[in-house]
């Protein structure tokens, strides 16, 4: 992870879909323009879905990367304000 | 007044249990209407009907109760905003999709398009029993392709761009297949798995694959007195136009082979699945 500078993280894995994309999404919103937020998320069905939905929400994602316990750490960039 | 019911059938008027009155199926391509047809129909079912209609199980509206002495009347306030009796009997049905690519995230092809062309070529053709297409947009199936004479389904034919890719490992994620394997930086695709849905272009940040957008067809399908999926024969069709001889190829197989009556599948069986294969292939690599 030390390859990203993290401004900020936020942690979906205590929600389920389709909330785990509102929640990352409210995360994002904060966040200015370039600025990368780091979201932690389960395996299954948000793993599958929210990288995608981010990317229609025009973010760029940068990495997925594997806690190894269950979870994922999904690195974003911020587009736009 | 002697009433032919065998006209009226063809017509879309169904003879109701109530003696002189008929539900009137309407004619609906792909699940759509406009707020101008819906409104005209409302009209209608309020003046010449019982103030409702019914939604059938195959996208279509029935206006019920449109008495025997009022049809003219009914064809030609409907008329009036675009609306036409649809068909029953032994012809081709309503064709039938989802929302597809135009609408909906996940859709491969633009399925009310591809309808209103099926439509246009093939609605209400006489043939010796009923024939139903229905086109869903992906491996969602939202619109249970394998239950109809003819499925359509779309799907993504993907390859791996590998200058574009920038290794972030979604993809191989975002398929529920398992068909994808990272080793080195290097994707492989496994095609034994890969049912192309498309997931993993979809998700990729960089659109790192490139892609054919066409179709997985079934054969065959039945979901009433008798049940049966809809069988494949080509893997994945690349082209509309190869689509559309296909379709033609399987229409032309039921007008020649069936017996009055007779479903699709059951010719299929009787004059022989592997005829019938190869009067597909046939079409498929004219
Ligand atoms: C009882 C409370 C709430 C319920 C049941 C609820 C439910 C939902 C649902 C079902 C969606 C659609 C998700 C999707 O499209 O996949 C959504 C979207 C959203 N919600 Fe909520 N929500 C609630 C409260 C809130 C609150 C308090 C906020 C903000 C602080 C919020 C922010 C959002 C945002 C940003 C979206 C995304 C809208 C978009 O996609 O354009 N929600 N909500
Ligand atoms: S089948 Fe696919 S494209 Fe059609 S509505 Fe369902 S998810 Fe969307
Ligand atoms: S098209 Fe679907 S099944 Fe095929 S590799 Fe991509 S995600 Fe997996
Ligand atoms: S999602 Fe795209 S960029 Fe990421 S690893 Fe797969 S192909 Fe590469």
């Amino acid at each position: 992870m030390s390859d990203f500078n993290i401004d900020d993280k936020v942690d979906i894995t205590d929600v389920v879909c389709p909330t785990t994309f509102v929640k990352a999404k409210v995360a994002l919103e904060e966040l200015d323009d370039g600025q990368i937020l780091s979201i932690r998320l389960n395996d299954g069905e948000p793993v599958q879905n929210v990288p995608r939905s981010i990317k229609e929400e025009g973010h760029q994602i940068l990495k997925l990367l594997d806690n190894e316990d269950g979870t994922y750490e999904l690195i974003v960039k911020k587009v736009g304000d | 007044m002697a009433v032919n019911y065998a006209v009226l059938k063809k017509g879309g008027f169904m003879r109701q249990k109530q003696k002189n009155n008929f539900s009137l199926r309407l004619r609906v391509v792909g699940g759509n209407l406009t707020a101008v047809q819906l409104a005209k129909i409302a009209e209608v079912a309020d003046k010449f009907g019982e103030g409702y209609v019914h939604l059938t199980s195959r996208q279509s509206v029935e206006i019920p109760f449109i008495k025997v002495d009022d049809i003219d009347d009914v064809k030609n306030a409907l008329a009036e905003g675009d609306v036409e009796p649809g068909v029953c009997g032994p012809r081709v049905r309503t064709i039938t999709a989802c929302q597809g690519e135009a609408i909906c995230p996940s859709g491969c092809i633009d399925t009310y398009a591809l309808a209103k062309e099926l439509d246009d070529r093939y609605f209400a053709r006489e043939l010796p029993h009923k024939f139903k297409f229905g086109i869903t947009g992906c491996q969602n199936n939202c619109l249970k392709a394998e239950e109809n004479d003819v499925g359509i389904k779309g799907g993504i034919k993907v390859s791996w761009k590998e200058d574009d890719c920038i290794g972030c490992g979604v993809c191989a994620k975002a398929c529920r297949q398992g068909a994808i394997t990272i080793t080195d930086k290097k994707i492989s695709v496994d095609s034994d798995k890969c049912n192309f849905c498309g997931r993993c272009y979809k998700a990729c940040p960089t659109d790192a694959w490139n892609t054919v957008h066409g179709y997985i067809v079934s054969f065959g399908g039945l979901f009433g007195n008798q049940i049966n999926k809809g069988e494949t024969i080509i893997p994945f069709i690349e082209d509309k136009e190869t689509l559309l001889r296909i379709c033609d190829a399987a229409i032309e197989f039921f007008d020649k082979n069936a017996k009055p009556s007779e479903r699709f599948k059951f010719t299929i069986d009787r004059v022989g699945r592997e005829n019938f294969e190869k009067v597909i292939l046939e079409a498929y690599n004219e």
